[in-house]
């Protein structure tokens, strides 16, 4: 079972639970996992997470393998000079109305 | 010819390493490269912006009727020009965004929130028209009480700037609106415990200046929209393609119809990766039916685009006597400007991540003040909590009797070291950059009186992310090399030697390019110190597509089997009896015959980059502060950091000065300075000072090398690590000079002055 430590304040979501040890072989399975487990997690599970496996940090990479005994954090997403992540950019053309006074 | 620094030759690589003519250099010193500025389109009109006096108020209404009559005048755009966005966070670490607050940034609505914030726009036929057209727009305003300060806007009774913001981050969920977007935590370890363990615990607190990214180059963007709802723009940006994406999303346009391409850039720091003008250009162009083209004054750049956060942090630190850290903890202050968002979360990672420490608290609050939005800036959020923090640790050293190198050496970071935010190191270089700086002629000179010698270490993370490039072999043989993320500092150059020793031909024959948003994949944007990390993992990932695909068609030419023929040095070879038979063929040969064996020949690069490893830096500077004017001269500055490899040795010291004399800068003398009325007292580079090359000396550079293992050739992020030791070392140098711990940053003159004369260092 790989051991699985939430960074920062996704504990929060969890109701204060920070540690996990998960099946996962991949980060996919990971997020499947925790999301299940907490449901509220599974929003910042797609767009706000970075995964740290075995002291390597990935962003946006649901195949990333997971192995039974690696340590796994879950960190806030690291951008650095960068604003936005193009998951969220994809998404749909502008929506809602003109400025109503 | 290559010149090579040593060990490229004995790495089997030709040109990785050396330092090569730069590609776009010669464009660059004739003055023949195109700048977001100088670039033009036939029968294009001027656009201007029109900005809010006032640093907070409700807009009433707006009347552009008498502009819109005025002739010369094709388009004025207001907030009813843009459909209003979904609140949605659009996550990415630090910097979260929301596209509500995009669309209300680029153009206000309900409320201006910053002096400078955009209320509406023009296109007219001449800059003089323009600006007439903007004195015809009335806006009535309806002003209100502002905050500046990020401890003043977290009060219960401040000014509140939007009223549906509530705290994310504590518990119980907040029943009140309030200026505080968001607290963020780092833990790890028992601080408590940590602290009764300590003998020695320092607690300090320190205030940071808001400072402007201050690139050279002003935003600038021409757009042309065509009737058939598509769109070209050409913009000065760290990623083009996420202009695209921002500006398809605002103004509700299909991506595919947009088409960026960025421009010459002339720096951006983090600055440039946000949309200001690009989607008023459009607007405005799409309403006009002629291109549009704009261009920020310096004044604008200082009020109206992204700066970096003020700050107030608390650090407190305990160490054994004999000096080993046993437990840290800081509450960070960030502001974010006029919406949420300010690079608190990585300033909570950063803060201690230089060392090994079992017991780490880190707290942080993201502040939202009537104050330009926040940009990135270079390792946002580092600089300020390393400051603290570096600055306090120089003060353990000082305390326990201890050299300032040695004291760090005890607690650095190593492989294997668990970080202060979670996971372990991989192979760092901090203790390298450590030993390097003790080993220099610089740490062992003397100094005179009213001269101090300041040392400080810094850590940013690195990323990777997504990063399409192409190689094509023209028909004679060369060739044309494409990326996508725009090159700052250095990318072209630093790709083509990965290109041309994987490929085995000379460097000059490879002409790189950045390409539009129309000629390869998806980028992300240059940021993150990752484009030539990313951008060179790519590029052997698309010469080895070239290399299998030749290999391939000798294999058909030569009707051989692929374990008769292999790849070296830059030719297919014939192995064994087959070699008897038939000569080598290089990429110029199969270019002549390319159409006969299956046609053009390429290969591209489309990954999302992973791997990155951190970089870490140690800086050491020496100064002289003059007691009668409180000015502080830098006499010495030595910079050591880890690259993993350097691919353009050249480049690489230039990101390291360049981060220096920015750092510098955001020690001695830069900061944004308000008046009561809350409006901006020195938007242009006579008042906010920036060091210029006379102010600096020669920047001495350390190139460490610990290669990165998860990249095939060792490459780390360079970028940012280098702005973020300069405020504590120079700090720390103060401190020796004067005897005076400096907790306020600028250490501008008249700060100097007035701390020497309060300890009577001072006779004037």
């Amino acid at each position: 079972m790989a051991r699985v430590v939430l960074v920062g304040n996704l504990a929060q979501v969890t109701g204060g639970v920070a540690e996990f040890d998960l099946s996962a072989t991949s980060v996919q399975q990971l997020f499947r996992q925790l999301a299940e487990l907490h449901p509220a997690l599974e929003p910042h599970l797609e767009t706000g997470v970075a995964v740290a496996i075995d002291g390597q940090i990935y962003q946006d990479a649901l195949f990333a393998p997971i192995d039974e005994a690696s340590e796994v954090f879950l960190l806030p997403q690291i951008a650095g000079g960068a604003s936005w992540q193009r998951l969220d950019l994809r998404t749909a053309a502008a929506r809602g109305r003109s400025f109503a006074r | 010819m290559a010149e090579t620094n040593g060990h490229s030759q004995a790495n089997g690589h030709s040109y990785v390493g050396t330092r090569q003519i730069r590609p776009d250099g010669v464009d660059k010193v004739t003055g023949r490269a195109r700048f977001g500025a100088d670039f033009n389109l036939p029968g294009q009109l001027i656009g201007r912006v029109l900005r809010s006096p006032h640093p907070h108020a409700r807009i009433v209404s707006i009347d552009a009727s008498k502009a819109e009559a005025l002739p010369g005048v094709k388009a004025v755009i207001t907030r009813d020009d843009f459909g209003d966005q979904p609140s949605e966070f659009i996550p990415a670490g630090e910097m979260m965004m929301n596209y509500k607050d995009v669309v209300r940034n680029v153009m206000a609505r309900e409320k201006a929130l910053y002096e400078g914030h955009a209320v509406a726009a023009v296109a007219a036929t001449s800059v003089a028209i323009a600006r007439r057209a903007l004195k015809l727009i009335d806006v009535k305003y309806e002003v209100l009480p502002h905050v500046i300060d990020v401890v003043e806007a977290m009060r219960p009774d401040a000014p509140l700037l939007h009223d549906d913001l509530f705290t994310v981050g504590v518990e119980p969920k907040p029943q009140k609106p309030s200026n505080v977007a968001k607290r963020v935590e780092i833990k790890v370890g028992d601080v408590d415990a940590g602290f009764k363990k300590a003998d020695l615990i320092v607690e300090r607190e320190f205030k940071t200046a808001p400072v402007h990214q201050g690139y050279i180059e002003p935003h600038a963007a021409v757009a042309s929209a065509s009737e058939d709802g598509s769109v070209e723009l050409w913009t000065t940006t760290q990623g083009h393609f996420i202009v695209r994406a921002h500006c398809a999303r605002l103004l509700g346009l299909d991506m595919g119809k947009v088409r960026v391409t960025a421009t010459e850039i002339g720096g951006g720091f983090g600055g440039k990766t946000v949309v200001y003008l690009e989607p008023l250009a459009i607007a405005l162009s799409r309403k006009a039916k002629r291109p549009v083209k704009m261009v920020m004054s310096r004044e604008e750049v200082f009020k109206a685009s992204g700066p970096t956060s003020g700050a107030t942090v608390r650090v407190k630190m305990g160490a054994t006597r004999d000096g080993k850290f046993v437990a840290g903890f800081a509450e960070l202050k960030y502001q974010a400007g006029a919406f949420q968002g300010s690079p608190v979360q990585p300033g909570t990672m950063c803060a201690y991540a230089p060392y090994d420490i079992e017991n780490v608290h880190v707290i942080g609050y993201d502040v939202v003040s009537n104050r330009p939005k926040v940009a990135a800036y270079r390792a946002p959020g580092a600089p300020i909590s390393e400051y603290a923090v570096e600055s306090v640790v120089d003060e353990i050293a000082k305390k326990l009797g201890l050299d300032p190198i040695e004291l760090r050496m005890m607690n650095a970071a190593r492989e294997g070291t668990k970080a202060a935010y979670g996971p372990k190191f991989g192979p760092i270089g901090l203790e390298e950059t450590l030993n390097s700086i003790k080993k220099t002629e610089h740490w062992n000179t003397p100094l005179r009186k009213w001269q101090g010698r300041g040392v400080a270490s810094g850590f940013w993370f690195n990323i990777g992310g997504e990063t399409s490039v192409s190689l094509t072999v023209n028909e004679d043989g060369t060739i044309s090399l494409m990326a996508g993320t725009p090159d700052i500092g250095g990318l072209r150059a630093a790709l083509t030697s990965v290109a041309a020793d994987e490929l085995g031909v000379p460097y000059e024959k490879i002409r790189p390019i950045i390409g539009d948003t129309g000629s390869l994949g998806f980028n992300f944007l240059t940021g993150g110190s990752r484009s030539a990390f990313s951008g060179s993992m790519a590029i052997v990932e698309a010469a080895r597509q070239i290399k299998q695909e030749l290999i391939a068609r000798a294999c058909k030419l030569w009707e051989a089997k692929p374990d008769q023929v292999e790849w070296k040095d830059g030719a297919v070879r014939p192995l064994g009896a087959l070699g008897e038979k038939v000569k080598p063929m290089t990429i110029a040969d199969f270019a002549k015959v390319s159409g006969k064996t299956g046609g053009p020949i390429g290969g591209s690069g489309r990954i999302n980059a992973q791997g990155a490893g951190p970089s870490f830096g140690t800086h050491l500077v020496d100064l002289e502060v003059d007691p009668e004017t409180g000015r502080t001269t830098i006499l010495r500055y030595t910079v050591a950091q880890d690259a993993g490899r350097a691919l353009h040795p050249a480049y690489v010291e230039g990101q390291y000065q360049g981060g220096a004399v920015q750092g510098i800068g955001w020690a001695l003398n830069e900061e944004y300075i308000y008046g009561e009325d809350g409006k901006l007292q020195n938007a242009g580079f006579l008042d906010y000072r920036m060091p210029v090359a006379s102010d600096v000396p020669m920047i001495d550079t350390v190139l460490v090398e610990v290669g990165n293992p998860k990249h095939p050739y060792g490459v780390r992020g360079v970028g940012e690590t280098p702005i973020v030791p300069p405020l504590a070392a120079i700090a720390n140098a103060m401190e020796n000079a004067t005897g005076v711990r400096f907790t306020e940053l600028p250490m501008s003159p008249p700060k100097v002055l007035k701390a020497l004369k309060d300890k009577g260092l001072n006779k004037a």
